[in-house]
């Protein structure tokens, strides 16, 4: 891993809501064109970090990095370009409802790019079909089933080539060959356009086919991170639990 | 059960008035800032505008024809029954026409986007939107600002029309009154005051449903059942700031003009 770029970094993140801490010390850093794993019980604070990340979030203290601009110190409009650069797949979807899934699709470079109708819908329909949702353009959210919308909403996060993306438990209530697709699909995004990774997921037969690394979250800090095999093998209690289940 | 007023309750309360004097100056602000949405803008006025009219035309309308009945029964006790129509118009154009009608769209339309934007920030749709580079302040709340704020006032003077013509309609069949002399009357004591006050109220109603609407759909959590709760307190909480600004925007036009 020496010599490769840091892309994303995460500084001693603190986050509350309320007086519940979800965050307390979370220390990260991601590098170039890899796909990260981050696994982590349900309500650990997965979702907040990646959320954090896109400056959805703002944390208490700690500092965000991507490619060296703080993010942390950034207002909402000098946000919005780099998020521009980010493609977030978030955990319920997050589909546009009153939206066809063409327009939701199209929905960045209508907004953000000076392309004619024709050229939007030629993106559109290669980018259905990556996620293999060709002809699909005049369909509604409300008619497709969950795993259809996740592929929709990684075509959308996909649609301005960002050279981040960011899936939220892309694989999570999807049976296991649906599942497998998703996989399959975050793979082959990681190497046809060479985008770096943020995989959150608690599933992990999803996590170990798809990673590169892998860090385990506990108590709002990344417990342990390394690549597969060490992780598999790793001493920590807390991560062979996690591994093999509870005995 | 009394609430008490600790101070939770106070800082809540605060968080809100801070929060909607934001919205109303994001609302207002990004209204003028590129891009327009003019096709958003365009839709939003047409699923305010044109879908509220038949709506607002029954409840004007029926105004009207109760308001003369009444007037009309009130006036003949002191021989003033040919006078309904400018009393009709009067009470009409500067108070129950903008308060009627503000009060009807309160209900359907404030409700309508607080339920729609409420659903879009449960379902994490709002920040998909920020995450896409969007704002969803000039995308959501400013297009739909300045389409009730342009509404309002257009509804507020057809249901003032419609009133009249439901006036119009019990003093020409049951109180005896000539076509002639009631629309003399109805036109003869409206003043510029009565017109300006009249159009001046819808206008604020206006920017004051889409504020509180916006404001309570985009903070709207706790899934379908928050967003419920947050539809009620919009149609609540819109119909009490009709209500008061109503009577502040009386008591300051009354003497200023
Ligand atoms: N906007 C918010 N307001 C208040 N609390 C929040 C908010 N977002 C998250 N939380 C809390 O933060 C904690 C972590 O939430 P998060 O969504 O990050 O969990 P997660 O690790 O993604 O879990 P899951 O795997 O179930 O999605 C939860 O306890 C949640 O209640
Ligand atoms: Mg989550």
């Amino acid at each position: 891993m020496t010599g490769r770029s840091v892309v994303i970094e995460f500084k001693d993140i603190y986050k509350s809501f309320g007086k519940k801490e979800v965050l307390c010390g979370l220390d990260l850093a991601i590098y170039k064109g890899e796909t990260l794993v981050i696994l982590g019980r349900s309500g650990c604070g997965k979702s907040v970090t990646l959320k954090i990340l896109l400056g959805l979030i703002y944390p208490d203290q700690g500092q965000v990095f991507i490619n060296n601009t703080e993010i942390t110190a950034l207002s909402e409009k000098s946000l919005m370009p780099i998020r521009r650069r980010m493609g977030m797949l978030f955990q319920g979807s997050a589909l546009f409802d009153s939206l066809t899934i063409g327009e939701n699709v199209a929905f960045a470079l209508t907004e953000h790019s000076d392309l004619t109708a024709g050229e939007i819908e030629t993106i559109v329909a290669k980018n259905l079909s990556f996620v293999e949702l060709s002809g699909t353009q005049n369909m509604m959210p409300s008619e497709l089933s969950g795993g259809m919308k996740k592929r929709v909403a990684l075509a959308r996060a996909m649609a301005f080539q960002p050279d981040i993306l960011l899936y939220d438990e892309p694989t999570t209530g999807l049976d296991p060959i649906t599942a497998t697709t998703i996989n399959a699909l975050i793979r082959k995004t990681q190497l046809e356009f060479g985008v770096t990774s943020i995989v959150v997921t608690h599933e992990l037969d999803s996590g170990f086919s798809v990673a590169d690394r892998i860090a385990v979250m506990d108590d709002g800090r990344i417990l342990e991170i390394g690549d597969v095999e060490s992780i598999q093998n790793s001493k920590n209690e807390f991560v062979q639990t996690f591994i093999a289940g509870p005995k | 059960m009394t609430r008490r007023l600790n101070k939770e309750n106070i800082a809540q309360f605060l968080i809100n008035v801070h929060g909607l004097g934001e919205m109303f100056g994001r609302s207002l602000f990004l209204a003028f800032i590129k891009p327009f949405y003019l096709r958003d803008i365009l839709f939003q006025m047409y699923s305010i505008g044109v879908k509220s009219l038949s709506i607002v035309i029954l409840t004007s309308t029926f105004t009207g024809l109760v308001l003369a009945l009444e007037f009309g029964h009130e006036m003949a006790v002191y021989g003033a029954k040919m006078y309904t129509g400018s009393v009709l118009s009067v009470a009409l154009v500067r108070e129950l026409g903008p308060v009627i009608i503000s009060l009807v769209v309160a209900g359907r339309v404030g409700a309508g986007i607080t339920a729609e934007l409420g659903s879009m920030a449960v379902t994490e749709q709002i920040d998909a939107m920020r995450a896409l580079g969007t704002n969803p302040y000039k995308k959501l709340a400013s297009t739909r600002f300045i389409s009730l704020t342009v509404m309002l006032p257009i509804l507020v003077a057809i249901g003032d029309m419609c009133g009249m013509i439901g006036g119009w309609l019990v003093s020409v069949t049951s109180l005896g009154i000539s076509s002639d002399f009631y629309w003399s009357l109805t036109v003869q004591y409206l003043f510029f005051p009565d017109l300006f006050s009249g159009l001046l109220k819808p206008f604020i109603f206006g920017m004051t449903i889409a504020t509180v609407a916006c404001y309570l759909g985009f903070n709207a959590t706790g899934g379908t059942r928050g967003v419920g709760e947050a539809t009620t307190r919009s149609v609540v909480l819109s119909s009490i700031l009709i209500f008061t600004l109503d009577f502040l925007i009386t008591k300051l036009t009354l003497g200023a003009i």
